[in-house]
């Protein structure tokens, strides 16, 4: 039974709590420095969802929430992609979520009362477990940009939220896809906490036009990233960990 | 120049936004699309061990609550097994011990209903450090000796996300009535400050007969929730 540990999360690739540029952080970010943990069983375990736990459905968001015969409107894309490790290697059966705004940049959510009109069949979100080889796609219409109150006049690129487990806790992730040759990425507050150009280019997904069906929709690659482990410690072999 | 080392980097994390609900509880969003939505029940039916509640809210560097806020939760049952092929032991059908937490979008208070969990073996020497650690040094928040092998008091992992928060917080909580457990705890003992142990300690009362643990979360400022980085 294998107790590794995950290596440690590299902070300098994630954006710290506080950053001004990206107001509503002020107020939410801890002062103290964080306590790091070795890890126990509370961190390297996680929860295990199956089959079961979803329907086929669920990673079309094009049609999960339309009436039947009905779809949802936007430019029709595919984002796929595969979750890997920090090891390289992919991370099967494990559930990926995803939500977004629709084509006009309004989402399907109570809170949300932006101008643009909610499109009857599109709910805007999926969800989908990755197969043995750790690939995952979601059929869906490309979010539109819209603006929100930071400064006065700020607009999010377009973008679609994705939520990952992995195996373990320490894993957990939830970051956002954004789209190859847009304009706003460069100008976002909450793109720009990242400290990194590289850690930017990280999470814009590219035009993959071998993936696209043709007359159909358009294909966007997006691969996820998890934290890596080190391999079982064998006390006459301490070498690879 | 040296040869390149040939790791990929974890993806960075981005907020989780105010929209959070859409995807991982469109219920509360104000629809409904999926057969089930995943995380509304921790236990499960067969669970031994005593029901509980927990209830809280999260709170900003303001005081004010935070409305929008997501957690998710994550525990061992009651005999300290975690549902997951690498803990020991066995959990009960329909055990998961992951929920999902969200708030009243009015008041920002949270609650969820689950059963106690037991205390959780302790970590192993997994590799790093020493093979044969020195005995555990007690207060050494120097922390160049190895966390110790006791026993980890009952606790549940918990996982914040909002609007506002750009890389989840881990904290832990913990329970009052634990004390004697809480105090060999290897990880509150490593907080250096011991006033600030207590912010992982749920305080327990009964209502109508049920058993509720309320543990406020503070994000900044006085009272600040211990975070860890896991």
């Amino acid at each position: 039974m294998s107790q590794a540990e995950f290596y440690q999360r590299d902070r300098e690739r994630h954006p710290p709590a506080l950053t001004p540029d990206y107001k509503t952080s002020v107020m939410r970010s801890p002062r103290a420095a964080l306590i790091s943990l070795q890890q126990s069983v509370s961190e390297i375990t996680g929860p295990v969802f199956g089959h079961n736990d979803i329907d086929p459905i669920d990673n079309d968001l094009i049609h999960n929430y339309a009436k039947d015969g009905e779809s949802a409107i936007g430019e029709r894309i595919i984002m796929h992609g595969r979750v890997l490790d920090e090891n390289g290697r992919p991370v099967p059966n494990t559930l990926v979520e995803a939500w977004q705004a629709n084509a006009g940049g309004r989402y399907r959510h109570k809170k949300d009362t932006y101008l643009a009109p909610v499109d009857p069949n599109f709910g805007g979100c999926g969800r989908t477990i990755t197969d043995e080889n750790g690939y995952y796609f979601f059929r869906t219409v490309k979010p539109g940009a819209y603006p929100w109150r930071n400064w006065v006049n700020n607009w999010r690129p377009a973008h679609i939220h994705l939520s990952v487990f992995g195996t373990s806790f320490s894993q957990r992730l939830i970051t956002q896809c954004y789209f190859e040759g847009d304009p706003l990425i460069a100008k976002c507050p909450i793109v720009k906490t990242i400290p990194t150009q590289d850690g930017i280019d990280s999470l814009v997904a590219a035009l993959d036009l071998n993936a696209t069906v043709p007359l159909d929709s358009i294909a966007y690659k997006f691969d996820i990233v998890l934290r890596g482990r080190r391999s079982t410690l064998f006390e006459n072999r301490l070498e690879g960990n | 120049m040296v040869q390149k080392l040939d790791y990929l980097k974890e993806t960075p994390s981005q907020t989780a936004g105010p929209y959070v609900h859409i995807g991982l509880a469109p219920g509360a969003a104000g629809f409904d699309i999926y057969r089930q939505e995943l995380g509304w029940d921790i236990a499960g039916p067969n669970a031994k061990g005593e029901r509980i509640r927990v209830e809280g809210i999260v709170i900003d560097g303001t005081g004010n609550p935070v409305k929008d806020v997501l957690i998710e939760t994550w525990q061992a049952n009651a005999d300290g097994v975690y549902a997951h092929p690498e803990s020991e032991g066995e959990v009960e059908e329909g055990f998961r011990g992951w929920g999902r937490v969200i708030t009243d979008f009015e008041t920002g208070e949270w609650g969820f209903d689950t059963v106690k969990p037991g205390p959780v073996k302790a970590r192993k020497s997994l590799g790093t450090g020493p093979l044969h650690p020195p005995a555990h040094a007690g207060d050494d928040w120097l922390g160049r000796g190895d966390e110790g092998h006791e026993d980890m008091a009952p606790h549940i992992n918990l996982w914040i996300v909002a609007r506002g928060i750009n890389i989840g917080l881990n904290t832990r909580l913990y329970f009052d009535d634990e004390a004697e457990a809480n105090a060999k705890d290897p990880v509150l003992n490593l907080i250096e400050w011991h006033n600030r142990r207590p912010t992982l300690i749920a305080k327990r009362s009964e209502r109508d007969g049920k058993v509720v643990y309320r543990f406020d979360i503070r994000l900044q400022g006085e009272g600040e929730t211990v975070f860890f980085d896991i």
